[in-house]
């Protein structure tokens, strides 16, 4: 579908039988059915500005509607749990008084139509639902998914959203510290731009989104609201790019860091001095949402007047000011006695606030423009009653014919070749030239930063620590949504394991095609099923996530992607913390893990070296998972120099990484070349020196995983040693490729 | 001019009592870190905001990094006009050591109080990385607690950091190793001709323990802390912030 | 009244973009391009009717804000 601003309703055609909306209502994005749901929930045909705040509320985007009833399935409760999903970041306890607050987001669309705003405008976004919740966001991350960078048009994106991400990130001072960029053709029509933000907050200064009791006031701060984005919600984020995409640039949103900031350390004031009730960040659905979720939540009405809301430009109709997707925009719900300080702190903030409505008895949502009353619904009929869809799933037919798809190899390819044949591919290269552009360093917690398995901050004033990852493999999940999702979840819980922490919550981002595909369905509820099992096996709960549906151009769906953002505690913080770049000449290569099963499907090497995507991946096993967690975690708080997960590319790369941070050879022994590269979960690297070897093995033997030396550090060559014959790489050379591949393909 | 030696800290008061006002923009985003930094270094930080008038308490001042008014318009074009920037005025002509980190260096530069102006950087892209600076002169309040030569590692954050001093009056006290963004000279730090005024671009105060990467930068904050009021000749005088602008 | 101001850097003054671009420009077969230089365009809406007042108030505001004259010039039309 295509639709233009010229599917906004007027407001001065009031509703009349036949109804200009009989017909505006699909445009808008509305199905038959959902009007006939606004006919009865109101008994009347609905006004313009009543079916606007339908249509963007009942969006997929803000809805989610065809993934509601599946995403119950989650764990979502543990001791730690502060607020779990529904409000507009996950809360957990992590001691010594501190809250962390965590969301992630997408802004898929919106980047694909302008890579520069969209994904500046999702950090926007992300940063407000973070301090929406009291909390002040301290990082960021981005996982990042585009076409090959041999084509124009997947360059331009990529380095469009990197420059989107720097600019708005370092402007608005929250550091990007971590996040993931992958590449494959299945992206080429549709990137993915996910965000996911951290916030910490002291308990009492915890704020939910809810519009408070009767004649609480509803104050807007923030930017002027402007036709950003008209129809955005509901156009850009669930429908599928069908034609060109140029003719939807005029509803991309403008993001500005600057009015962010302000409206940051305004926010966070007001909380402080506990000034207001509730807060609620004005998002996709705009105005629609800040008044109608937060009355619903408190289970009141809230009358709004759209003559008091600062405008941008004039003569705005009543459905364009619902709908406007203004960035950089607040709601307080304020009581009438705290108002006066309320505006004295915006007005020292440099930031507009204007009183646009109150909170009212009874439920009803009643918006005035110009004097008159131009909707008036039932709050909960925009939120909590939305359609709700089980849409119908089935296997896709191709599944049977994928896992059958195997390499037959005839013979041991060329290891070095090979290892750096995939050194030179930017899916496993160096992402310096990324995250070299973003402020990684700010607010001076960043212990382990961008690069390394998971990120490491420190909180000042205690012992703590906190790891985060962000964890994605759409090649997997597309062979195996099920196994892939679960393997994601035991992946992530590695990451942070590896610089000691415990996994503590989850937050998701489920990137999928087009939800009215039965095979998308199934893929989607495979996926739900993997996390869901896995968290389960962990014991930790998912406390937010994001679904993104119709990512599809042109019939081509995406693979299915979903996300994971682990959030993991360090109880006592290890100094030195394991890093990459400290392995010394002379230290040994652990391998711990179970043994190999030698299976190479969906594996890096069989992508890059025989353009192969096939086979049917390993399951995951929980016990092995908890077993790997565990050592990992036990071996950082021995003090182990390095540990560090087998991911994609295999031990291969991962050998090369450590060898290119440390700027030192190793010799590997192996017996089957495949071990090199298989993908195979729960496996890691330690670099320990000899004198560690009994510590290494003590940890392992208690905790019952398998542990093996497998090699040693030193000399200038990634060296793999099968009885005596070496496959050899220089490691100036792999050094160069690995960290060159990105620009040079840039330039 | 009397040009500082690093023995002058035995004249200054001890770090323990220097009062530091940390100058806030609308934008501003190191400025608790700023302030983290100095305490650490066992100084007495103060948040100012940027509408204060005065700085009568304070014995020295640091302008911190970020995006000042989002860096609209040039970088540092506005915060030069905030009332705050008179008392940084009358302090720099007063002698006292005054230090602008980043997008402080930048606010320094609009406001003439140091020479020269920033561009982007010549490889046109946002750099965020540690880099290694040399100390080309030791006579500024940040260097002189350094010896000549001396190799400082620390980050640099910044995409207008080209530094361009047409005048080729501004004193280059730290040189960066391998020129990352195409300042001119190399210039890391620059200097006033008292060596009072310092602007740096990389950050000092992000490379201040060795979990984060580098300690070296508690030995610039040190210097600062302990260079104490420096001889610079002049008078002060109760300069409006708009009549610094063509005095560098 | 409309006014545009455009700020020069003054050509002494390097410009990474302005030599990106005619990188850029030459690799795609346009070798006659010697340089490129970027300027900023300010319009100004003021209110009254006097050209020559106007002209020199903007003036006076490029000189106090909106140039650098460390490495920018400005020019002034009034357009409208």
């Amino acid at each position: 579908m295509n639709v233009d601003e010229d599917a906004v309703p007027s407001d001065e055609e009031g509703p009349n039988e036949e109804g200009p909306e009989q017909t505006v209502h699909r445009l808008l994005g509305l199905t038959d059915e959902e009007y006939g749901q606004i006919l009865s929930t109101l008994g009347r045909d609905p006004r313009p500005a009543e079916l606007a705040m339908y249509s963007v509320m009942w969006s997929e985007h803000c809805s989610y509607k065809s993934s509601r009833v599946h995403l119950r399935r989650f764990p979502t409760t543990a001791p730690w749990v502060v607020v779990g999903p529904g409000e507009n970041a996950g809360v957990v306890d992590i001691g010594d008084g501190w809250l962390a607050a965590l969301r992630i987001e997408s802004h898929n669309h919106p980047s694909f139509v302008e890579p520069y705003q969209g994904a500046a405008t999702g950090v926007g976004g992300i940063l407000r639902d973070i301090f929406t919740m009291g909390a002040r966001p301290i990082a960021l991350w981005d996982s990042l998914r585009f076409g090959p960078l041999d084509q124009p048009r997947n360059r331009y994106l990529f380095k469009g959203v990197v420059a989107g991400i720097a600019g708005y990130g370092n402007a608005v001072g929250v550091p990007t510290v971590g996040g993931e960029v992958g590449f494959a053709e299945h992206y080429s029509a549709n990137p993915l731009v996910n965000v996911m933000c951290l916030g910490l907050l002291r308990p009492e200064q915890l704020v939910l989104a809810t519009a408070g009791p009767e004649g609480t006031m509803a104050v807007l701060l923030g930017a002027a609201t402007g036709r950003d984005g008209i129809g955005g919600a509901s156009v850009l984020a669930s429908a599928s790019f069908a034609d060109e995409s140029a003719n939807k640039r005029p509803s991309v949103q403008v993001g500005d860091p600057f009015e962010e900031k302000k409206l940051i350390e305004a926010c966070l004031e007001l909380y402080e001095r506990h000034l207001v009730v509730g807060v609620q960040d004005l998002g996709a659905a705009g105005l629609s949402c800040a008044v109608s979720e937060p009355a619903a939540r408190a289970a009141m009405g809230m009358e709004l007047d759209l003559d008091m809301v600062h405008v941008r430009e004039p003569g705005m109709t009543a459905p364009e000011l619902l709908m406007s997707e203004s960035q950089e925009r607040m709601m307080a719900f304020v009581h009438p006695d705290h108002l006066e300080e309320v505006l004295e702190v915006a007005e020292r903030r440099e930031i507009r606030a204007s009183v646009v409505g109150k909170v009212i008895r009874g439920g009803q949502v009643r918006v005035l423009h110009g004097g008159e009353l131009v909707a008036e619904v039932p709050a909960a009929s925009l939120t909590d009653d939305a359609p709700r869809y089980e849409r119908p799933l089935g296997e896709p037919g191709w599944m049977e014919d994928l896992w059958g798809n195997t390499v037959k190899f005839m013979a041991q390819p060329a290891i070095a070749t090979s290892l750096l044949q995939m050194l030179a591919e930017p899916e496993l290269a160096s992402k310096a030239w990324v995250y070299e552009q973003y402020d990684h360093m700010l607010f001076l917690n960043t212990v382990v930063g961008p690069g390394h398995d998971a990120t490491l901050l420190r909180i000042k004033g205690t012992n703590r620590g906190l790891a985060l990852t962000t964890d994605g493999n759409g090649r997997m999940c597309y062979l195996d949504p099920r196994r892939g999702a679960g393997r994601l979840v035991f992946e992530a819980a590695l990451n942070v394991a590896v610089v000691g922490a415990e996994p503590l919550a989850v937050v998701d981002n489920l990137n999928f095609g087009n939800p009215e595909k039965p095979e998308v369905m199934w893929q989607f509820l495979e996926t739900v099923e993997g996390l869901a099992e896995a968290c389960e096996a962990l014991g930790i709960p998912v406390i937010g996530g994001n679904v993104s549906f119709y990512n599809e151009t042109e019939g081509l769906d995406i693979y299915p992607t979903p996300v994971v953002g682990m959030l993991g505690l360090v109880e006592n913080m290890p100094s030195p913390a394991p890093r990459l770049d400290r392995v010394e000449d002379g230290m040994d290569l652990w391998l711990f893990g179970p043994e190999w099963s030698i299976n190479l499907a969906g594996s890096a090497f069989e992508k890059i070296t025989f353009a192969h995507v096939g086979g049917r991946p390993s399951p995951p096993d929980p016990t092995m998972a908890r077993a790997a967690i565990a050592s990992a975690r036990k071996l950082a708080g021995a003090g182990l120099p390095v540990i560090h997960d087998i991911s994609t590319g295999g031990t291969a790369i991962a050998v090369a990484e450590m060898c290119i941070a440390s700027e030192v050879g190793a010799t590997v022994a192996y017996s089957d070349w495949r071990h090199l590269f298989c993908e195979d979960p729960h496996r890691f690297l330690v670099a320990a020196t000899p004198e560690q070897g009994n510590t290494v093995q003590s940890i392992a033997s208690d905790i019952g995983i398998p542990a093996a030396r497998i090699g040693v550090f030193g000399g200038s060559e990634i060296a793999f040693d099968r009885r005596g014959v070496k496959a050899v790489l220089d490691l100036a050379v792999a050094t160069t490729t690995w960290q060159n591949a990105i620009e040079s393909r840039l330039s | 001019m009397i040009s500082l030696a690093s023995d002058r800290t035995s004249g200054s008061p001890p770090i323990g009592t220097v009062r530091v006002a940390v100058i806030v923009f609308p934008g501003t985003n190191c400025e608790l870190d700023a302030a983290y930094a100095l305490e650490l270094a066992g100084a007495k930080p103060d948040l100012i905001w940027h509408r204060q008038a005065q700085l009568d308490d304070f014995d020295s001042v640091v302008l911190p990094g970020g995006f000042a008014h989002g860096d609209y318009l040039r970088t540092g074009a506005i915060a030069r006009f905030s009332p705050i920037m008179g008392p940084v005025g009358e302090m720099a002509a007063a002698g006292k050591p005054v230090l602008g980190i980043c997008n402080g260096f930048q606010i320094l530069c609009e406001a003439g109080l140091l020479p020269g102006a920033f561009i982007a950087n010549s490889g046109l892209s946002f750099i965020c990385r540690f880099v290694e600076v040399e100390v080309a002169s030791t006579s500024s309040a940040l260097t002189h607690g350094t010896t000549a030569g001396q190799v400082i590692r620390l980050p640099l954050n910044s995409y207008q950091g080209n530094y361009v001093d047409p005048t080729l009056t501004g004193r280059v006290v730290l040189r960066y190793m391998d020129n990352p963004n195409g300042a001119q000279g190399g210039a890391a730090a620059v200097a006033n001709e008292a060596g009072n005024v310092v602007g740096v671009m990389p950050h000092p105060e992000r490379a201040i323990e060795a979990n984060l990467g580098s300690e070296d930068g508690m030995i610039l904050l040190r210097s600062f802390l302990g260079a104490g009021p420096i001889e610079t000749g002049r008078t002060p005088v109760g300069a409006q912030p708009e009549s610094t602008r063509s005095g560098g | 009244m409309k006014v545009r101001v455009e700020i020069v850097r003054r050509p002494e003054i390097a410009d990474p973009q302005g030599v990106t671009v005619v990188r850029a420009l030459r690799e795609l077969g346009f070798g006659e391009v010697a340089e490129a230089r970027f300027n900023r365009t300010i319009v100004l809406d003021l209110d009254g009717t006097d050209p020559l007042s106007a002209r020199a108030r903007v003036e006076e505001m490029c000189r106090r804000l909106l140039a650098n004259p460390v490495i920018e010039d400005f020019d002034v039309q009034v357009i409208e």
